[in-house]
């Protein structure tokens, strides 16, 4: 039983590393310009979590293997160095593991969060809802109008509760339901709520960030690559969770430039 | 008077009649017995939700017969809304958190063996032992309730976050008077557990037999004590959240609830709330109970590989010092879970750093398991295979950890099926592997029946490979940014996945499936099981002194005095190779611990 027993464990540890060391089930092709420290440390921690799994795994197999089955009676030993030499293991490479992703793995989280946006920096405000994303721009006066949550009217499209008769910088706002940017600009985007919890991820941009009701977030990053890429809801906000997404659509600054015209043109 | 001083009397007289001797029993093991019940209930009721979820996540357009009589409304024809999807996780997620792996290897094997172990008669406070096993029926009665009323159960998942959970109806179905009787059940729980730990911590403290020195108590005993702690300070920061939820959903209060929420067209009343308070408060509890799930069953695993082995661990010190570190690190670490919540990213930076140093006690402890095995001679019976998946299983879910530890990945995996891959495989089927094997363990002693062997290890060998069958893929669909909680999957990057969740749902249905054998195996020894012997595992500890199943009052008339360590294992005793923590004789030969 106990040889059965390491060979069914050799090969689980096998066949669950195999996708992995194939790359068969990986995060897609990275489109932003702070992807690649995230993925760095995620292919580093993948290497080292692979090795502790499959070291830890193969030994459990290897000793199960050796000292099952034998004789009852039979008399039994212990490594002679004891638990010193765990505990010192444990310590030296577990030890310097997290020293090394601590600090390393920083950098990743960093360059997302505590640099601050460049002020040329497009803004957006995205705004989430039970199960829609809005977009809204500045329009050319650069400055968003107020919200008044009690002038939400969906039925009349006024999505965020603009009041344009009565706040100036309301009247040229442009609100999208996909969100269109320029490729390689960097956009500071301002994150709100209108009901409950929701969340905004795009896997290839390697964004992702809740809204939370009363608190106004905000996020920056740059694309690199024009194309059109899903956003989709990641925090549990009610039944049709599953079904809340929207756009992201990187174009040229050409592009982006008639998209924008075409907006205030609607609007 | 230092004889008999531990235990001058008994705690309480025998019980008389059924309703005493079996429903409202002040005996230990009797409570002992009824919380693995319980949790026996709420686990298949659990796998069956899950059952439905993952039938549903791969063949939505065929109906599950029958299953419009439990929800006409959430299940039209036998088809799964997505509403009553997410009721169905709710649930799920509730049933197995709280009456699962809190009940089982922490209640329910606790409360039997912790007052064996330690040679007392019973529990400190017997009718607070009895009150606290009620008070969790009566939570899951009220949780139970909820799949029963117009309104159907909550959706707002296990972890209830605001203000989906706080600003009632308007925010979907399930969502009134569902979630209200999810609250009043949680709030009910917590008290139930309050009070189980600090009987626990009580009579840990207070009732050991004499010479059962702290050092001298059994690995799990340790654990079980150490999660007591950790669950007296849990549970207390859980309740009054609970009822800060319930004020805010029916006495118009604003804990979680901000200004300005418009849901469902309506401006909600509220003003002055921060739905990160119920984060805070929650994850204050909600990590720790991570710990509250896979201590006792590190301990009970421990407790069943030194019998197994037939030598004792490297060091049973370190592992209790290596548990003891864990929990006090739980408390500094329920952040992880909010890294992405918009708080101070700096925050994110300080919770990371001792979530990724528990790693150090969690490996010493696995390096001593698998470093004991070299030498041993092992066994490998139910319990025995039962233990060593466990070792296996608690190194898979442990390294999947390394990275949802670090704040910088958690910006991908956050929200995916990697992290569902990650505490199903530690905190679930790892928990569950320790009470299978106590179950294998222990059964004869509870029952006075022995477990059958070949079914235990059928039982084994489906469990283990289907489980790793389930849960392994989820790391993959993680990586590649598989979305959690979602009933269907309508994005243009989920679909091609779908091989993967039907390989997933055909080794759950099978895998489920293989849960009935153990059922089977229950019901059939405790009638028709061989009688067990007293010590049919040759064991060491005092609960192997006492008779299958052990009378009401544990050890007769007679105090145990306890002479040894508890372990004395591999070496030259008078009846094998061990020698009993309550025999007076000394060991020759043997093996350091």
């Amino acid at each position: 039983m106990g040889k059965f027993f390491a060979v069914v464990l050799v090969i689980i540890a096998l066949v669950s590393a195999y996708p992995i060391v194939t790359h068969k089930y990986a995060p897609p092709v990275d489109i932003s310009t702070h992807g690649h420290a995230i993925d760095e440390q995620l292919a580093d921690t993948m290497a080292e979590a692979g090795l502790a799994f499959l070291g830890a795994q193969l030994l459990l197999a290897f000793f199960i293997w050796k000292f099952s089955g034998r004789k009852e009676g039979e008399k039994v030993s212990a490594i002679p160095s004891g638990a010193k030499i765990m505990v010192a293991a444990a310590f030296i490479f577990v030890g310097t593991e997290v020293l090394a992703l601590g600090v390393f793995g920083q950098k990743a989280w960093a360059s997302v969060y505590f640099t601050a946006p460049a002020a040329d920096a497009l803004q957006v405000q995205a705004q989430a809802g039970q199960f829609a994303f809005y977009f809204r721009y500045p329009g050319p006066d650069g400055k968003f109008g107020p919200l008044h949550p009690d002038k939400i009217d969906e039925g009349n499209a006024n999505f965020f509760g603009l009041d344009p008769a009565n706040d100036v910088e309301s009247r040229d706002d442009v609100v999208a339901a996909e969100m269109a940017i320029p490729v390689n600009k960097e956009i500071h985007m301002l994150m709100h709520a209108k009901d409950v919890g929701h969340s905004f991820f795009i896997r290839e941009l390697r964004i992702q960030q809740d809204f939370v009701p009363g608190l106004d977030l905000s996020l920056h990053f740059t694309a690199t690559k024009i194309g059109k890429y899903e956003i989709v809801c990641t925090q549990l906000c009610g039944l049709g969770h599953y079904n809340m997404k929207a756009y992201l659509n990187v174009l040229s600054q050409e592009d982006f430039d008639k998209w924008m015209k075409e907006k205030i043109a609607e609007q | 008077m230092e004889e008999t001083s531990v235990q001058p009397t008994h705690v309480h007289a025998p019980p008389q009649g059924f309703l005493w001797k079996h429903v409202f029993s002040l005996d230990h093991k009797v409570i002992g017995k009824q919380y693995y019940a319980l949790a026996l209930v709420a686990v298949f009721t659990g796998m069956f939700l899950s059952w439905l979820m993952r039938f549903h996540l791969v063949w939505p357009n065929t109906p599950i017969p029958g299953l419009q009589f439990l929800s006409k409304v959430g299940a039209p024809g036998g088809l799964i809304t997505p509403e009553y999807y997410l009721s169905l996780l709710t649930m799920h997620g509730t049933l197995m958190v709280f009456f699962v792996l809190t009940n089982a290897p922490f209640a329910a094997f606790g409360n039997y063996f912790l007052p064996i172990q330690i040679g007392a008669e019973d529990m400190a406070f017997p009718r607070f032992n009895m009150m606290s096993f009620w008070t969790t029926f009566l939570a899951f009665l009220v949780l139970m309730l909820a799949f029963f009323i117009p309104d159907g159960p909550p959706i707002s998942g296990w972890t209830a976050y605001a203000p989906l959970s706080a600003v009632g109806g308007d925010a979907g179905p399930g969502l009134a008077w569902g979630q209200n009787l999810w609250a009043i059940s949680i709030a009910i729980f917590c008290a139930g557990s309050l009070l189980g730990a600090l009987n626990f911590i009580a009579t840990t403290i207070d009732l050991r037999a004499k010479g059962m020195t702290f050092m001298r108590m059994p690995i799990c005993t340790w654990a079980w004590f150490i999660t007591s702690c950790i669950a007296l300070l849990a549970f207390a920061v859980l309740l009054p959240a609970c009822i800060l939820l319930i004020l805010d959903r029916t006495a118009g209060t604003s804990f979680f609830i901000p200004s300005g929420l418009v849901v469902s067209d309506h401006l909600q009343p509220h003003s002055g709330g921060s739905p990160l308070l119920w984060q805070h408060l929650f994850w204050f509890f909600g990590h720790p109970e991570v710990y509250i799930a896979i201590l006792p069953a590190a301990g009970i695993v421990s407790h069943i590989l030194i019998n197994s082995m037939r030598k004792p661990l490297l060091s049973a010190k370190v592992i209790i010092y290596s548990m003891m570190s864990i929990g006090f690190l739980s408390y500094m670490v329920w952040g992880h879970h909010m890294f992405l919540s918009g708080m101070n990213p700096a925050s994110g930076l300080a919770f990371s750093f001792p979530t990724l140093t528990i790693t150090i006690p969690a490996t010493i402890i696995t390096l001593i398991w698998i470093g004991s095995l070299y030498g041993a001679n092992l066994r490998m019976d139910s319990a025995s295979l039962f233990a060593l998946g466990f070792i296996s299983m608690f190194v898979t879910g442990g390294v999947s950890g390394f990275f949802l530890a670090q704040p910088s990945l958690d910006i991908y995996l956050h929200g995916t099926y990697f992290v569902v891959g990650h505490f199903h495989m530690v905190m679930g089927v790892a928990a569950l592997f320790g009470v299978f094997a106590a179950t294998y363990f222990w059964f004869g002693k509870m029952t006075g029946h022995m477990m059958n062997e070949t079914l235990g290890k059928v039982h084994f060998w489906l469990t283990f490979i289907g489980t790793y069958c389930i849960f392994m893929p989820f790391h993959y669909l993680g990586l590649v940014g598989n979305i959690r909680r979602y009933s269907s999957f309508v994005n243009d990057f989920m679909g091609p996945l779908m091989p993967l969740h039907k390989f997933i749902t055909i080794a759950a249905l099978c895998t489920g499936a293989a849960q009935f054998i153990f059922l089977f195996n229950l019901v059939y020894s405790r009638f028709k099981g061989p009688k067990a012997p007293d010590n049919p595992w040759q064991g060491t500890t005092l609960e192997w002194t006492v008779p299958s199943p052990p009378p009401w009052n544990n050890f007769g008339d007679t105090h145990p005095i306890v002479y040894h360590d508890p372990y004395q294992y591999g070496v030259k005793g008078s009846k094998g190779d061990f020698i009993m923590q309550d025999s007076p004789e000394q060991a020759t030969g043997g093996v350091a611990g």
